[in-house]
C-alpha cells in the first residue's frame, strides 16, 4: 500500500469510521429495518472515502449524516417501487380536532405514564420521514439547529418548523396509541 | 412577552437555541403564566421521554469490517489505473489494504498485552450487547446510594459508585455483567446521547502504580486504570478526550 493511500485510510478511519454508530443510528431511523440500513450505511461509506478530500474541519459527524441521508433519499427513489413505503403523511395523521385535544391534561398524564413513555418509539417510527429525521438528529444525536441545517440541507427557519411540527405529530400518534386496546 | 409568542418560541427554548436575551423574557413571562408553564413542561417531557426511550441503534459489530474490506477495495482501484495485467496485483493490493487498516486498527497504541486485548475485545462486546438489546441496565437510577447496595448485594465485592451528572456525566444506573471469567458490575453513564460503560471488577494482581492506559478498536474508546484493588475499564463510543475526562474525573472522585 503507497503512502498516500495509507494516510488516505488513516484519514477514513479518524474521520469517517469514528461515527459509525452515529451512521447506522440515522439510517436505521430513516429505513426503519436493519436490512435495509446497512445496505445504505455501506453505500454512504463508500461515498464518504470518495468525498473525504473535500472534507476540510469542522463537525466530521454531521458530514458524515448528510452523506446518510442523502444515500438514504436516493436509495428509496430507486427502490421506491420495490419498498412498501406505509409512511402516512402530515394531513393523515393530524385531525382538525387534535389541536384542542393536545391542550388536554390527558396528554400530560400520558407523558408521565412509564407504559405510554414506551410508545414514543413506536410513535417516532410512525412520523414522515422528514419530521422523524428532524427529531432523531436533534434527540438522540444531540445536533444543533445549525447542524441540523447542514445534514438535511435545509434553512435553519425550516428546521424550527419540522420540529415543531415533528413534536406536535409525535404527541398525536401517541395519543392514538395509547388508546389502542 | 405573550402568550402567543411562547408558542412560537417554546421550542426554540426547549433546545436551548434562543438567544440569551429572549430566553430570560421567556423566563419572566413562564414564571408569571401557568398556562404557558404547561406548555412548556409539556414540551420538556415529550423531549425526555424521546432522549430516554427512543433506542440509539448502534451498528452490528461484523459492519464495520465490511465497510473497510469494502471501501479500501474501492479505494485501492480508484487510486490506481486500471491495467488488464494489473488486476490480479489489484486485487491482492486491495486485499492487503483492507488487511493492512484492520491492522492498523488493532494496534494503534501499539504496546499492549494480549490478556488487556482479550478483556478489550469482551468489553466492546458487553457493551455493544447492552446498547443493541437496549438492556443497559438491571437498576435504574441516577442516585448512587441505590445503585451500589444493589450491586454489592449481587457480586462478591462492592464497587465503589459515584454520580459524576455535575461534571456532564449522569448516572444512568447499573448492571450486572460477565467479563474475563467473572461476574462483573457494570455502570452506565450518559454524556449527551452517548453511553458510557464503567466496568469494575477487583483485582489483586493488577498493579496500582501501572499507569492509566488508553485503546481504541472499532470505533470505541476505552480507558483502564487500576485504584484501591479494583480494575476500572470505561468504554463508550464518545471520543478519546472525552472517554479520558469521563475516566479521570471518576477517579478523582472515588
Amino acid at each position: 500500500m503507497s503512502l498516500g493511500q495509507q494516510d488516505r485510510a488513516r484519514r477514513f478511519e479518524e474521520t469517517v469510521m469514528v461515527h459509525l454508530d452515529a451512521a447506522y443510528n440515522l439510517a436505521r431511523w430513516l429505513a426503519r429495518n436493519e436490512h435495509d440500513a446497512e445496505d445504505v450505511v455501506q453505500e454512504a461509506m463508500l461515498r464518504a472515502l470518495r468525498f473525504i478530500d473535500g472534507f476540510h474541519g469542522g463537525n466530521a459527524r454531521a458530514w458524515l449524516l448528510a452523506i446518510v441521508r442523502n444515500t438514504y433519499f436516493s436509495w428509496l427513489e430507486k427502490n421506491r417501487a420495490q419498498k412498501d413505503q406505509v409512511t402516512m403523511d402530515e394531513n393523515t395523521l393530524y385531525a382538525p380536532g387534535d389541536d384542542a385535544a393536545l391542550l388536554e391534561d390527558s396528554v400530560d398524564r400520558l407523558l408521565q405514564e412509564q407504559d405510554s413513555r414506551r410508545l414514543v418509539a413506536r410513535a417516532l417510527d410512525q412520523l414522515p420521514p422528514e419530521f422523524r429525521e428532524a427529531i432523531v438528529l436533534r434527540e438522540l444525536e444531540d445536533l444543533s439547529y445549525r447542524e441540523i441545517a447542514q445534514v438535511a440541507g435545509i434553512p435553519i427557519g425550516t428546521v424550527m418548523s419540522r420540529l415543531a411540527r415533528g413534536r406536535k405529530l409525535l404527541l398525536v400518534i401517541l395519543r392514538k396509541l395509547s388508546q389502542e386496546p | 412577552m405573550d402568550c402567543s409568542r411562547i408558542l412560537d418560541y417554546v421550542h426554540g427554548f426547549v433546545d436551548r437555541e434562543l438567544d440569551p436575551v429572549v430566553a430570560s423574557e421567556i423566563e419572566k413571562h413562564l414564571e408569571g403564566c401557568a398556562g404557558c408553564r404547561q406548555v412548556y413542561a409539556r414540551q420538556s417531557m415529550l423531549q425526555a421521554a424521546v432522549r430516554r426511550h427512543a433506542p440509539y441503534y448502534a451498528a452490528p459489530a461484523s459492519l464495520a469490517g465490511r465497510i473497510r474490506a469494502n471501501a479500501l477495495g474501492t479505494g485501492a482501484r480508484e487510486m490506481t489505473a486500471p491495467g488488464d495485467s494489473r488486476r490480479q496485483w489489484l486485487r491482492l493490493g486491495a486485499a492487503v489494504a483492507a488487511t493492512a487498516v484492520m491492522t492498523w486498527a488493532i494496534t494503534l497504541q501499539v504496546e499492549r498485552a494480549t490478556k488487556d486485548d482479550r478483556v478489550v475485545e469482551e468489553l466492546i462486546a458487553g457493551h455493544a450487547r447492552a446498547v443493541l438489546t437496549n438492556h443497559l441496565v438491571d437498576v435504574a437510577s441516577s442516585d448512587q446510594h441505590t445503585v451500589k447496595p444493589w450491586l454489592s448485594s449481587r457480586l462478591d465485592f462492592s464497587p465503589p459508585v459515584a454520580d459524576l451528572a455535575g461534571a456532564g456525566f449522569p448516572l444512568v444506573g447499573g448492571r450486572l455483567d460477565y467479563l474475563a471469567g467473572r461476574p462483573v458490575g457494570a455502570l452506565v453513564f450518559r454524556h449527551r446521547q452517548h453511553v458510557i460503560n464503567l466496568f469494575v471488577w477487583p483485582d489483586a494482581n493488577a498493579k496500582t502504580a501501572a499507569p492509566a492506559q488508553a485503546s481504541s478498536k472499532q470505533g470505541y474508546n476505552v480507558w483502564h486504570w487500576v485504584q484501591a484493588g479494583m480494575t476500572f475499564w470505561a468504554i463508550s463510543d464518545l471520543s478519546a478526550a472525552d472517554v479520558r475526562a469521563f475516566s479521570e474525573t471518576y477517579a478523582g472522585i472515588k
